[in-house]
């Protein structure tokens, strides 16, 4: 995940730190977040106030699946029959980290 | 090349404020033949055909064009993400019901101070109240609100009151953001930079609140550059990321590189698409090809781009220099004498604040565009 920068040049007062996601968690996607697809790229683009985030596939497929229904571990284990190399920890590293930057909110099981 | 992911669309320079820290240009008149209503359709479409994914809707006022809610859905219909800076002058409920109805994403509504006095002084208009207002719409339509405060040396001794206004008023994020120094806020940097004793007071309290407010508020420090030891990365680099069209149809890399002196491109007389890839102004600086020393050899040429060209301009006359800002920079001693005279013990002269007008009356202020290249100028 390699956010751009598109508004001007501002740095954060802190840095959040990491947050545990569990696999009953359901994430889904913050108010003023936007999932999008750049015909340009080809490729599907997280929408945030000031940032971009260009997504890999299965970094698109995994945000796909944050609807507020699907838990963390129904979507490792989509992701799983879809890529044969998405680790478990890796789904769980990205979206803690978008929940960090609370461009992802996470629902009891 | 890359294709740019954000459109700022300066709809108008208009505006029922009249903020000294105006990053808009002095030279206000030069700027009233606006694009018509299908000049900007068109040119949204253009954007994203382009590769834009964002449009920020700023101004002046983008609230005193009265297509703004056509526009708007225009943009979303292209799939954008809309984005309105605004000062909440103008936002009436049914205003922003028909903007929510039009797919606006996301709103930020800019206050100059959290007491009312205070920021009304600033803004030059009776509005702080319209602007809570304002806020509490915002929230109650459902929108995220952002709270913008421009940051300078008359209000920057309040933040943890502007902080706790933002708590109360349920702002999502908060952006302080320290005064850069274009436009306006040039003509009038002796009077709004703020002295180390302030600024360093000031950061303590937004970090001490960016932990407090973690779960519930984000809050955005953008850096003072004129007490920082490297130059901003200004846009992600020149003509990089991002593209601004003012009123009038020019295209330019960044809001403040109208000064600057290269040749003008306007959408008018061409395609966005031919302006990004091939027209001087956004040629000019891309990449690291046209960099002097020190930065050619620094090993921060690709973090920083050089700093800002603009405000490499603004203080040297010429805008292929190094960013002042930078302590290589060999004309880093006029941004160290603007910081040393911020914080001379003694200010009993402070010097006054020139509010920009509403509106271009007649005969504007002297025009920006300096002069000959290479000449030095002085902050007006």
């Amino acid at each position: 995940m390699d956010p751009t920068r598109t508004g001007p040049t501002r740095t954060r007062s802190t840095t959040p730190p990491g947050v545990g996601v569990s696999g009953s968690d359901r994430p889904r996607l913050a108010a003023h977040v936007r999932l999008t697809f750049s015909r340009t790229r080809q490729r599907k683009a997280l929408l945030h106030p000031e940032t971009v985030v260009v997504l890999n596939g299965s970094g698109a497929a995994i945000l796909e699946l944050c609807d507020g229904r699907h838990t963390v571990a129904e979507i490792v284990t989509e992701l799983g029959a879809r890529y044969e190399t998405v680790p478990d920890d890796e789904v769980r590293q990205f979206l803690a980290r978008l929940v960090a930057r609370r461009w992802v909110e996470l629902t009891d099981g | 090349m890359d294709s740019p992911f954000g459109l700022l669309a300066e709809l108008t320079y208009r505006c029922p404020l009249a903020c000294p820290y105006c990053s808009n240009p002095l030279n206000l008149a030069d700027y009233q033949d606006e694009l018509t209503t299908d000049e900007w359709l068109r040119v949204l479409t253009e954007a994203e055909d382009l590769g834009v994914l964002q449009c920020h809707l700023s101004g002046g006022e983008p609230l005193l064009r009265r297509d703004l809610v056509e526009l708007v859905a225009h943009a979303h219909a292209l799939g954008l993400y809309t984005n309105l800076i605004t000062s909440a002058l103008g936002f009436s409920r049914r205003k922003a019901e028909e903007l929510r109805a039009a797919g606006l994403d996301h709103v930020q509504i800019s206050i100059q101070a959290d007491e009312p006095a205070v920021s009304d002084r600033i803004a030059g208009i009776t509005s702080f109240r319209r602007k809570i207002e304002a806020m509490g719409v915002v929230k109650e339509l459902g929108w995220p609100l952002t709270m913008n405060v421009v940051l300078h040396r008359h209000n920057i001794d309040r933040v943890a009151d502007v902080l706790a206004l933002a708590e109360e008023v349920g702002a999502d994020r908060v952006e302080l953001a320290n005064t850069q120094y274009y436009g306006w806020a040039w003509r009038n940097r002796a009077a709004l930079l703020p002295s180390r004793a302030q600024l360093e007071a000031a950061e303590a309290v937004a970090r001490a609140a960016g932990e407090r407010l973690r779960d519930r508020m984000d809050i955005i420090y953008v850096i003072p550059d004129y007490y920082s030891r490297y130059p901003k990365p200004c846009m992600g680099g020149w003509a990089s990321r991002q593209l601004t069209v003012t009123p009038n149809g020019d295209v330019l890399p960044c809001p403040a590189a109208q000064s600057l002196p290269l040749p003008r491109a306007s959408v008018r007389e061409d395609s966005l698409e031919r302006i990004w890839a091939e027209s001087p102004v956004m040629t000019a600086f891309r990449g690291t090809d046209w960099m002097p020393e020190p930065c050619r050899s620094c090993p921060r040429r690709e973090v920083d781009f050089g700093g800002c060209r603009c405000q490499a301009f603004l203080l040297t006359g010429d805008a292929a220099r190094t960013d002042p800002v930078c302590h290589l920079s060999p004309d880093h001693d006029l941004v160290a004498k603007a910081v040393e005279a911020a914080n001379a013990g003694s200010r009993d002269d402070d010097p006054p604040l020139v509010p920009r007008p509403h509106r271009p009356g007649p005969p504007p202020v002297a025009r920006s565009r300096p002069g000959r290249p290479g000449a030095r100028r002085r902050p007006g």
